[in-house]
């Protein structure tokens, strides 16, 4: 439980003249469950997609640890303005792209839940699959879906063979969130909550080392919430995950995460294991507001 | 109805245009992404394989094969350039590439420049032609089955998940261009040696246009959608040529009124195979016992209603 998984250091991203997120430091230890908290607009998605690669940091880099050696998740931009510097942006710099992320071993679930919504449940995780099968392009084109084609044409025999593992794959984890019986459904037709259970599903379909869950609890009932907290600490064990994740319903928080990590307008608030947050004035203050005296 | 002459004549054209729309159909209705530049690389096809026999003597297969190859090589330039930008963007600049490979076309005398070339043998029967487009069905149907299919759909549902599920969204974008550019251009170059004679007129922004309706007609993300959409499209200007000028009125409000009457194409989404069909009749007891269940429930509350 000791090695750093993930570590921030002094991120900053500006929008124009905006700080979105100003100087966040922060380890993540293998295998905990790590809350990342704060009031409405305090740059806790930004982090997030800087983290995914979704946006490019301002300064400070992230390293991610998942893979033995250390490897350089997203690196500040280099080149100030001007046509020079704009250019050489263009040409030059190469920071890791969202894909190249999920490679790494860092998946995400969005807040506004993005599911390919006219693909049904199955398609959905069986699409997430694809990392898990090496077949190239060239034998795809061929009819290897065919019964029998693999005793004719036997390069087809691994195609048919990854593509039966992948629906395993796909099968086991729907059981285990418990979408099985909803496999033949459209995602966008499914209830709220089972579309996040999805994104999940989606989302650790890559045997990801790193999970970011984003909100993964709004518009869930209180029993669906204590469900979900179960349902999080199962798939840490199952999968040796660490998990990074944002909320708001302090119950979950409280009751899942090993550490916490607040922020207020988009700079560090206070740190700490529940029992501490809970009882910071800071942390009440930017809650609440200030007491009157 | 028709004599056998006219009516292969037709086939051959049907199967030519199948052959540019199957490639269409993995471009716009799987990957998402709409071209109205595709007569640009039926062009280059077609020229391709028709300057390589009338030139080279090159055999008529290997020339089809090379003309698919060309436009599937331009493809790589033009994916390059252009598949960063997003939605409209890249289908005006597809638009773009079109209209300047017609006008190329026009200006460069090698190839014979607005008189066009001339003396291509025509050995595109419908033996060569039907051969072509079951093998064009058979292949893009197994890939978009496989899981590079699949990429692909999730590129159209949404762009950022595929991403963040490791998804290269430029690598499969251009897979999916040069595909199409390559059933482009065998489409191309199957016209060409059934016209013996091509010009940069046959290929104007119109014939992109039509093949993009074809394949929204048939319904976006079903191959045999693209196949039906195909056939009606190019068999109905046909059926009212006797009412000569106003047959492509007839056309156009066809066009209209399938939007209308049904807005995601006659197949949009639903594809027939084989197992499918299997299903559906053996399900076909069931479904019919759900439908009466559900009829008779339906009177006896429009019988409460009515007390």
């Amino acid at each position: 439980m000791t090695n750093p998984v993930l570590t921030l250091n002094n991120v900053t991203k500006r929008f124009g003249g905006l700080t979105a997120v100003g100087d966040v430091s922060f380890e993540i230890k293998e295998g905990e469950i790590f809350g990342l908290i704060g009031p409405n607009g305090a740059g806790k998605t930004t982090i997030f997609n800087l983290i995914t690669g979704v946006y490019t940091i301002t300064e400070g880099e992230i390293h991610f640890h998942g893979n033995g050696k250390p490897q350089l998740v997203a690196e500040a931009d280099p080149y100030g303005t001007g046509f020079w510097n704009d250019l050489k942006r263009r040409f030059i710099f190469k920071p890791n792209k969202p894909f190249q992320i999920a490679e790494m071993g860092i998946t995400r679930t969005f807040q506004n839940i993005r599911l390919f919504k006219k693909l049904s449940v199955y398609e959905n995780v069986l699409t997430a699959c694809h990392r898990s099968a090496s077949y190239g392009l060239f034998v795809s084109f061929f009819p290897w879906k065919v019964p029998f084609t693999d005793i004719v044409l036997p390069p087809f025999k691994g195609v048919a063979a990854q593509e039966k593992a992948l629906n395993e794959k796909t099968e086991e984890l729907l059981k285990m969130m418990g979408l099985w019986e909803y496999k033949d459904m459209t995602a966008a037709n499914l209830p709220y909550g089972l579309q996040r259970k999805l994104e999940i599903a989606r989302a650790l379909a890559l045997d990801p080392k790193l999970l970011l869950l984003d909100e993964p609890a709004a518009g869930m009932n209180p029993e669906e919430t204590l469900a979900l907290v179960d349902l999080i600490k199962e798939i840490r064990e199952k999968f040796h995950l660490t998990v990074l994740i944002i909320e708001h319903h302090m119950d979950l928080v409280m009751n899942l995460c090993d550490r916490i990590y607040v922020l207020n307008f988009g700079r560090y608030l206070a740190q700490g294991i529940p029992e501490e947050i809970q009882s910071n004035k800071d942390v009440i203050e930017a809650y609440l507001g200030k007491e009157e005296e | 109805m028709f004599e056998w002459y006219y009516l292969s004549g037709i086939l051959i054209l049907c199967g030519i245009n199948l052959m540019v729309v199957l490639g269409l159909s993995l471009l716009t209705g799987f990957t998402g992404l709409f071209s109205f530049g595709h007569a640009g690389f039926m062009a280059i096809g077609a020229y391709t394989s028709g300057a390589l026999a009338t030139m080279l003597d090159v055999p008529f297969i290997p020339a089809v094969v090379c003309g698919g190859l060309a436009a599937m090589l331009v493809s790589f330039l033009i994916g390059a350039l252009t598949l960063n930008l997003k939605g409209d963007y890249f289908c005006i600049a597809t638009l773009g590439f079109g209209e300047a490979m017609r006008l190329i076309l026009n200006n460069v005398q090698f190839l014979g420049g607005a008189r066009g070339m001339t003396g291509i043998p025509m050995k595109s029967d419908l033996t060569v032609v039907a051969i072509f487009v079951v093998i064009a069905v058979v292949f893009m149907w197994f890939l978009i089955k496989s899981r590079h299919g699949r990429n692909m759909i999730a590129i159209r549902e949404e762009e950022l998940a595929s991403q963040a599920i490791g998804i290269n969204i430029f690598k499969y974008k251009m897979m999916s261009l040069a595909i199409s550019a390559l059933y482009a251009g065998l489409g191309g170059a199957l016209w060409a040696f059934y016209l013996g004679y091509i010009n940069p007129a046959i290929f104007p922004l119109l014939k992109s246009t039509e093949l993009t309706i074809m394949v929204i007609i048939g319904g976006l993300g079903s191959i045999t959608g693209s196949i039906v959409g195909t056939f009606f499209l190019t068999f109905l200007p046909e059926i009212f040529r006797s009412f000569v000028e106003w047959r492509m009125v007839v056309y156009g409000a066809a066009v209209i009124a399938v939007m209308v009457l049904r807005p995601q194409g006659l197949l949009g989404g639903i594809e027939f195979s084989p197992t499918g069909i299997i299903r559906w009749v053996k399900n076909l007891p069931e479904n019919m016992a759900a439908k009466k269940a559900r009829k008779l429930q339906s009177k006896a509350q429009a019988g409460q209603g009515g007390e």
